[in-house]
């Protein structure tokens, strides 16, 4: 049993990354996740455990540092929220490219354009299909709380060094600053240079007389070399879909409608389930934890059992296309959002249930 | 069968006075007859060599004609995202601080769309060395203008030569990162004679050298030629480069140990 703490869930995120072994973090401040940043600095993980810790000019430049240090087979971190994450598509689509793990941590705030400081989930669309250029997928873990914040770290470092992708936390603005009780796991040693050289024979960590020269980029000018690419990074993803799918469900065995949401709103739609079985609604919830890959297999069997599905989303619509394809049209299918920074009531979403399923 | 080539007798190895450096792929260079790449190309290799740190070196390659750097350098190396190198370096030399770091950018790359990149990386004092050719175009995208192109100088998107009041001026960016006090030691050279190839050599090993030290950034910019961009033979195209490039952007030490160099060495003619 690891440490128990209260703390906010951007804090979560970079005591996790100290403990997972994470080698580097490089951020540029940005509301409402510059915790993440104040807290490395304040904790002083060069002393604890060798981990270095930068500030950098921009959003761009921090993660053409986290291209520069996966690519070396270090474990680097970035954290930012969404108009950073905006600017970070560029060297996101690189690394899926070049196939270079590391975390992304995106604590949403409302847009689009500056927008506002307050929670959001709409940038599911950019995680999800790739924000960036070219035909790519990074993981996407969906945290529902402050102890998946630190958990979705590891899991995060685990599954990007194993299939060699970037992956991105998808969180929001009140899951980061909330604060909850939280259990950190013990903390794991970085690695070795040695370990890593062992660990990581493809990345770029000076060449022994021995081997090639090891080479990183995106770039292939050779359309059948560049298909070939693409080729490798859609099997790849195939893969992580056959093996890496992760949802939750509650109330679902007797459930005749269902919600469907990730992240803060499945926390929202748990007192929302409260609230409509006591008036009799057999309501079930299903929340994906990996939004990429998606839990199509597990929602396409869930909706044989239902009448009706409510995705409740704190955007205008945008899991849902994910919902209906998994689906298919047997069933009703109806969006209920909030945006901005808007969080809906459990209440409201009962009556979006209530009139847009069940009544409607 | 008598051997077709009986040269190959002559080659012992006291016969030998001068060998390719290993740490050059055998392969041809992309780079167009004349251009001034493939020479620092090898300098910085023969360097590498010689100074026998092949395996503790780690190279970034920017966007640009030498976006395929890594293929004729036979060290392990990065190719980042248009002019994001030092970003990448920052990143590796912080995480490796015993490992060689080196960037290799053209003009666009460092002095337009990652000058961001560029500035901070000199200013925060970062211990690696960037290589920086300049020849006041874009050369891989077919010769348009770039941050350090001339006054009235003409590219594909300034067909009638650059007009500063409307183009705005060339940027001096070596004389302005100069000035940062995390920048150790800056220096401009040039390759396309034998006396400025062994300077540019030189330079290179000074700079290489004081990573060890741990004292901030070792800049080397190379003035060179486009003679394919700037539409002319590689031999005219290093005669306008001594006329027009060097007096813009004087050859010799900017600033050495830290410290300004006051008088500059102006143009050089051999």
């Amino acid at each position: 049993m690891g440490e128990l703490r209260l703390m906010k869930g951007n804090e979560a995120v970079a005591e996790a990354a100290i403990r997972a072994g994470c080698d580097g973090y490089f951020g540029y401040p940005i509301t409402p996740q510059s915790e993440v940043m104040e807290y490395l600095m304040a904790e002083k993980p060069h002393e604890r455990t060798g981990m270095i810790v930068l500030q950098a000019e921009s959003e761009t430049a921090s993660i053409n540092m986290l291209y520069g240090g996966a690519g070396t087979g270090k474990m680097v971190m970035t954290s930012s929220s969404s108009p950073g994450i905006s600017l970070m598509q560029e060297g996101i689509s690189y690394m899926a490219g070049a196939e270079l793990p590391a975390v992304i941590v995106n604590v949403v705030r409302g847009g689009p354009g500056l927008g506002t400081i307050q929670p959001s989930q709409a940038d599911y669309f950019q995680a999800v299909k790739g924000g960036g250029h070219g035909d790519y997928k990074m993981i996407v873990l969906a945290p529902a709380s402050v102890q998946e914040m630190c958990d979705h770290v590891k899991l995060g470092f685990d599954l990007a060094f194993k299939y060699r992708t970037p992956v991105m936390i998808l969180s929001d603005g009140a899951i980061g600053q909330m604060m909850e009780k939280v259990v950190l796991f013990d903390p794991i040693p970085r690695r070795t240079e040695a370990e890593l050289i062992k660990q990581n024979p493809w990345a770029a960590t000076g060449k022994p007389k021995d081997r090639n020269h090891i080479i990183i980029t995106s770039l292939d000018l050779d359309p059948a070399g560049q298909e070939r690419v693409n080729l490798k990074l859609q099997a790849k993803y195939r893969e992580i879909e056959k093996n890496e799918v992760l949802y939750e469900t509650l109330g679902c065995e007797d459930a005749e409608y269902l919600f469907v949401a990730f992240g803060l709103s499945a926390r929202i739609c748990q007192k929302s389930m409260d609230l409509a079985r006591a008036k009799g609604i057999k309501v079930g919830l299903f929340r994906p934890i990996t939004l990429f890959p998606f839990p199509v297999k597990a929602i396409n069997d869930l909706g044989k059992k239902v009448k009706g599905i409510l995705v409740v989303e704190m955007n205008a619509g945008q899991m849902i296309e994910d919902v209906k394809l998994s689906v298919g049209c047997s069933i009703k299918i109806e969006h209920y959002g909030r945006f901005g920074g808007i969080i809906p009531t459990p209440d409201e979403v009962v009556y979006a249930l209530e009139t847009q399923i069940i009544g409607g | 069968m008598e051997e077709p080539f009986v040269k190959t007798e002559i080659r012992k190895d006291e016969n030998i006075v001068y060998k390719r450096t290993d740490l050059l792929v055998d392969r041809p260079l992309s780079y167009c007859p004349g251009c001034g790449h493939g020479v620092v190309h090898r300098m910085l290799m023969e360097t590498l060599e010689e100074m026998d740190i092949q395996d503790k070196t780690i190279g970034v390659s920017p966007v640009g004609c030498s976006v395929l750097a890594y293929d004729f350098m036979n060290i392990d190396m990065l190719g980042a995202a248009h002019g994001r190198a030092p970003a990448l370096a920052t990143a590796i030399k912080r995480l490796w601080p015993d490992k060689f770091v080196f960037t290799y950018q053209g003009d666009g790359d460092l002095a337009a769309i990652g000058t961001a990149e560029t500035i901070h990386a000199c200013n925060r004092g970062e211990n690696f060395t960037i290589i920086f050719i300049n020849n006041g175009i874009y050369g891989m995208t077919g010769g348009q203008m770039a941050p350090t192109t001339l006054p009235g100088m003409r590219s594909s998107t300034s067909p009638y030569g650059r007009d500063v009041p409307t183009m705005g001026h060339p940027l001096r960016i070596t004389e302005l990162i100069s000035n940062l006090p995390g920048v150790h030691y800056v220096t401009r050279q040039a390759v396309h004679t034998p006396s400025h190839v062994r300077k540019t050599k030189k330079a290179i090993r000074k700079a290489l050298e004081q990573q060890k030290e741990n004292k901030g950034i070792a800049f080397i910019e190379v003035v060179s030629n486009c003679n394919s961009g700037w539409k002319m033979t590689p031999v005219q195209s290093n005669k306008w480069m001594e006329e027009n490039m060097f007096p813009f952007y004087p050859l010799g030490d900017i600033k050495v140990d830290g410290k300004l160099v006051e008088k500059k060495e102006t143009v050089v003619k051999e």
